[in-house]
């Protein structure tokens, strides 16, 4: 864990480079990190990021097949908005763990 | 760069021969998990791996209750090899795995295979598995590119951060 500086906020980051609070999260953080992967965000791209976060908020598990059912993306339109990193990618970008998933 | 530089896997092929539930699976969460990692991934099914992507077969893959010493019962007692060889117990018991996998976001074959082409990977079936059960190309589930011989595969396994894994 490490404090950095993202988009001009102090945050607590992972190792792998995930916001520890999800809390400490905003759109600013979110656009500096896309950046950093080489995404520039849409508005849908945060449709998926709130779902995201959202779900995590819950306790829920995350999983690329539960976003193509969420009625915001399918899973090929998911993989285009985070190419090569549908979930993981996207989970950095939406400030929440990574997820521990394997689907 | 020092000899500590990372050289992450970038492809990977897999190949599934055996066509029981648990095999098919474990090549598809692993073809599914090097997609999402964005890792170059080709599935090569062959012999009774077809199973896996035969349109009239794929949805109701098995797993084997006798035979299969790892087999418990609900709560941890062994399973019998007696009650294993009943008929319609190794039906039930597989119809019991596919829910269980279903309730941990696990979905059906098909639904797999579609997730796995979606991020870009690549389905092959095997030309000799093929010929040998007699099977066509329109019995193969959509999502299988092509038919291709194990020659051609190989041809696809190019690149030095390449692993060939086999389930």
């Amino acid at each position: 864990m490490a404090l950095q500086t993202i988009a001009g906020a102090q945050v607590n980051v992972s190792e792998d480079g995930y916001l520890e609070n999800m809390n400490e999260w905003n759109q600013n953080i979110a656009n500096e990190i896309a950046g950093e992967i080489g995404i520039e965000l849409t508005d849908k791209h945060f449709e998926v990021l709130n779902y995201l976060r959202e779900k995590t908020e819950a306790g829920e598990a995350l999983s690329i097949r539960k976003v193509g059912k969420s009625g915001i993306t399918d899973i090929k339109g998911l993989y285009k908005l985070f190419p090569k990193g549908p979930l993981k990618y996207s989970a950095r970008i939406a400030g929440i763990p990574k997820p521990a998933s394997c689907v | 760069m020092s000899s500590e530089e990372k050289k992450p896997l970038e492809k990977v092929c897999i190949i599934c021969a055996k066509g029981s539930l648990e095999d098919v699976y474990a090549t598809l969460v692993m073809a599914n998990g090097a997609v999402m990692e964005g890792i170059e991934t080709n599935v090569f099914f062959t012999f009774f791996g077809l199973d896996g992507i035969t349109k009239e077969r794929m949805l109701g893959l098995h797993t084997a209750t006798t035979g299969n010493p790892a087999m418990r019962m609900p709560g941890g007692l062994p399973f019998p090899t007696m009650l294993g060889g009943l008929p319609g117990v190794e039906a039930g018991v597989s119809k019991m795995m596919r829910s269980q996998m279903e309730e941990l976001d696990m979905p059906p074959v098909d639904e797999f295979l579609e997730m796995i082409t979606a991020g870009g990977g690549m389905i092959y079936a095997c030309k000799l598995a093929v010929d040998m059960f007699k099977l066509e190309k329109e019995d193969l589930h959509e999502e299988v590119d092509s038919i291709i011989t194990i020659g051609d595969f190989y041809g696809l396994c190019d690149g030095d951060r390449t692993q060939i894994i086999f389930t």
